[in-house]
């Protein structure tokens, strides 16, 4: 028998079924108690839960920086002070991109097709990207490989990563943010919360031991 | 402090259970001062930091309800689970292969890393792996795996083993990491300070050329979703990352417990885990990917279903809820046992109070050695563990439960595995302050009956209880009354310091009238 069908027929046995038994009582995932809080009292959007985004980012020590819709560009340029070379995913806005370019910086452009290779990430010193949801109560923002937000190997290689997050993209609650990610569970998603960091050393707390050192936000208000 | 490197645990021939029987491997553990002290600081600051993001959440106890209902419906749907979480896994480019046992999963792995081509591996931190001894076996067949984990690292560096299942090198302190530092890492500084930024730095830059250059990368899984073929890997220092995003190929090896019915669990359990675990509101990096995606991470998926065991711990009503485990640790920095023993003494990768209860199950009680046999009696039944579990695994009932069948379906070894158990008690509370120390959670336990009657004690308890109920625990103990009523009377009178060393102010040793358990 292959070991597929015996840890199947194991399991069945394990519950008392008949080797290719199914459920006789067909419980469902209705039977289970889901009374936790799905939305919060940080309405979606709101200048209070853009407040406790940024409050809870900074508690992970990521530097946030708050500006107006007009003020984007000319935001991400300064929270790239000092990179010389910066990668840009496909679907970016072109703005962004072009203000990044008129700096100066070397701006690698990462296309289909032509995708940029991990050793050349690792000559780069920062990436732009923007996110499909943030969650204030937890300060944590979700990035889904849609456009402007990138392959996920370009917000892990290089060593710092801005990322613009949009008010009406800021949700209160895990679960909110799981509604929204749920409409495309196959889309391969990276929650962050915060830059790297590690505890494992008599729990000290250490920034940056693979992914970015650095996490810059910059966050859009209302 | 002395910088000696503390002795390596040993190289055990089963991962899953080595070494003597608990209270012997506790003995020896009692006695390393260094290893308690590191112990003690460690687990009271994660505690600490766990209450303080627990409390922060007005749902908290719904979120473990749900939790808990939510892994007991996938428990009782488990083959229809993971056969939906196989079409999706598939459907998405993914291959899925079903492993019966540690030889079984370790043969399909290495022969996945040979059709790469690959001589080396990535691997994240899994409990699955070292479970079966994957790291070991690859070294056998010529294939070097890396450890990426910080505190993975510094174990496999100091030719160690894990002693707690989040904070591997606990037991270790900065001294000790940089001493393994200089001597095992290629091309190491000279002047490599102590400073953990330093020593993590020191590993940063060691590991990069690794991931670069890695073509396979192996993982475990924290969850997998089987209405979507979602996997998902909860992290803190991006090297998960780095193992899923960048080799070309990706080997997972997960439990086949842990499968969840639908992506919605997700928001249960990506609250649940990161403030049990490391008391944070959430983990720095959490990535989910499903089969495989073109263009971006890993072209070739493998998803390794092991039972190992857990088709076994499944059969048992009680034992079962064992398998809801998402291995966060809370139940380990709360257990006075595990505070005292470090993880090593349960010579088990699954070490403290929910190790007491897996292990034998995964293993096996029928046949069980004493060693084995003698886990479910490293616990004082204090209840801490069941209160800080976040899906609610009752682990005190299932202790008592386990006992119960170590006694009794133990076979001819019976005598063996009842002297070892009794044993384990023993040594936890030989002495004044040990036993202090367990009746601590008196009042919890007496909470964890809920004022019920104890309907079975393991033996010889269980003479006992065969004909009759035992009452429920008093929610004091005569100890802590007689401490407190002396404490009492010194302030009134204040002339006599009240059992300064923590020492029963009159005889400084175990009180007579109890079993040695913490029961009047
Ligand atoms: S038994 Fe509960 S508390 Fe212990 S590691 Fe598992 S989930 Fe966490």
């Amino acid at each position: 028998m292959s070991a597929r069908e015996d840890v199947l027929g194991a399991v069945r046995a394990a519950l008392g079924r008949g080797p290719r038994g199914g459920r006789a009582d067909a419980v469902g995932a209705g039977d289970v108690p889901r009374g936790y809080r799905v939305a919060t009292d940080t309405a979606s959007g709101s200048v209070a839960a853009c407040d406790l985004l940024e409050h809870r980012l900074l508690d992970y020590r990521a530097r946030v920086t708050r500006c107006r819709p007009e003020e984007v560009a000319a935001t991400v340029v300064r929270e790239l002070a000092g990179a010389a070379s910066v990668a840009v995913p496909h679907g970016l806005p072109e703005a962004w991109a072009d203000a990044v370019r008129a700096t100066g910086a070397t701006v690698r452009d990462d296309v289909p097709g032509r995708p940029l290779a991990a050793a050349e990430l690792d000559r780069t010193d920062a990436v732009v990207t923007g996110c499909r949801v943030a969650v204030a109560d937890t300060g944590t923002i979700v990035l889904d490989a849609g456009p402007g937000q990138g392959r996920r190997v370009l917000t892990l290689v290089p060593d710092r990563h801005v990322c613009v997050v949009r008010s009406d993209q800021v949700v209160g609650s895990v679960p909110e943010a799981v509604r929204l990610l749920e409409a495309h569970p196959e889309r391969p998603l990276t929650w962050i919360s915060g830059p790297s960091a590690t505890s494992d050393i008599e729990l000290v707390r250490v920034e940056g031991v693979h992914g970015p050192r650095d996490l810059r936000v910059v966050l859009v208000g209302p | 402090m002395p910088a000696v490197p503390p002795k390596p645990a040993a190289e055990p021939l089963d991962p899953l259970r080595w070494g003597p029987t608990f209270p012997e491997a506790a003995r020896g553990t009692l006695d390393d001062a260094q290893l308690r002290t590191n112990l003690r600081r460690a687990t009271r600051t994660i505690r600490d930091k766990r209450l303080a993001v627990t409390a922060e959440l007005p749902d908290w106890e719904a979120l473990r309800d749900a939790g808990a209902a939510i892994k007991a419906d996938a428990m009782d749907r488990l083959p229809e689970l993971l056969e939906q979480l196989e079409a999706n896994v598939t459907a998405h480019g993914g291959t899925v292969h079903w492993a019966r046992d540690a030889a079984e999963a370790n043969r399909i792995v290495t022969g996945l890393v040979r059709a790469a081509g690959a001589r080396e591996v990535v691997k994240v931190k899994s409990m699955a792996t070292q479970e079966i001894g994957l790291n070991e076996h690859l070294e056998a067949e010529g294939i070097t795996a890396h450890e990426t984990d910080l505190a993975e690292l510094i174990v496999q560096l100091a030719g160690d083993r894990p002693s707690h299942i989040l904070v591997p090198a606990i037991h270790r302190n900065r001294d000790e990491i940089r001493d393994v530092f200089r001597s095992q890492m290629p091309g190491v500084p000279d002047r490599l300070t102590n400073e953990p930024a330093a020593l993590a730095m020191a590993a940063r830059e060691h590991l990069r050329a690794l991931f670069l250059r890695a073509d396979v990368a192996i993982s475990g899984a924290n969850l997998a979703i089987a209405e979507t073929g979602t996997v998902a890997v909860v992290e803190s220092e991006g090297n998960g990352r780095m193992c899923l995003t960048l080799p070309r190929t990706l080997v997972t090896v997960m439990g086949i417990e842990k499968v969840l019915p639908t992506f919605r669990d997700l928001e249960v359990f990506l609250q649940l885990l990161p403030r049990s675990s490391t008391g944070e509101r959430m983990n720095p990096y959490t990535t989910t990917w499903t089969g495989v995606t073109p263009g971006d991470g890993p072209q070739e998926f493998h998803l390794v279903l092991l039972d190992n065991g857990r088709t076994r711990a499944l059969a048992d009503d009680v034992g079962r809820q064992a398998l809801h485990c998402i291995r966060c640790s809370a139940c380990l920095n709360v257990c006075p046992v595990y505070e005292r023993t470090g993880g090593h003494a349960y010579g088990s990768v699954y070490p403290g109070p929910i190790g007491a209860i897996l292990t034998p199950q995964l293993l096996g009680l029928d046949d069980a050695d004493a060693a084995t046999a003698s886990l479910p009696f490293a616990s004082t039944l204090c209840g801490a563990c069941y209160d800080a579990c976040p899906v609610k695994i009752d682990i005190p009932t299932a202790l008592v439960h386990l006992r119960d069948r170590a006694l009794h379906d133990g076979g001819p070894r019976r005598p063996t595995a009842a002297g070892a158990a009794m044993g384990a008690a023993a040594v936890v509370l030989s002495s004044g302050r040990r036993f202090r120390w367990a009746l601590r959670g008196a009042a919890l336990a007496g909470r964890l009956l809920g004022g019920r009657r104890v309907r079975r004690l393991p033996w010889p308890g269980s003479l006992w209880t065969a004909s009759r109920d035992l009452p429920a625990l008093p929610a004091r103990s005569f100890r802590g009354a007689w401490a407190a009523r002396v404490a009492r009377v010194s302030r009134a009178t204040r002339d006599t310091p009240a059992a300064p060393d923590g020492r029963d102010p009159r005889s400084g040793e175990r009180s007579p009238g109890t079993d040695g358990r913490g029961r009047p």
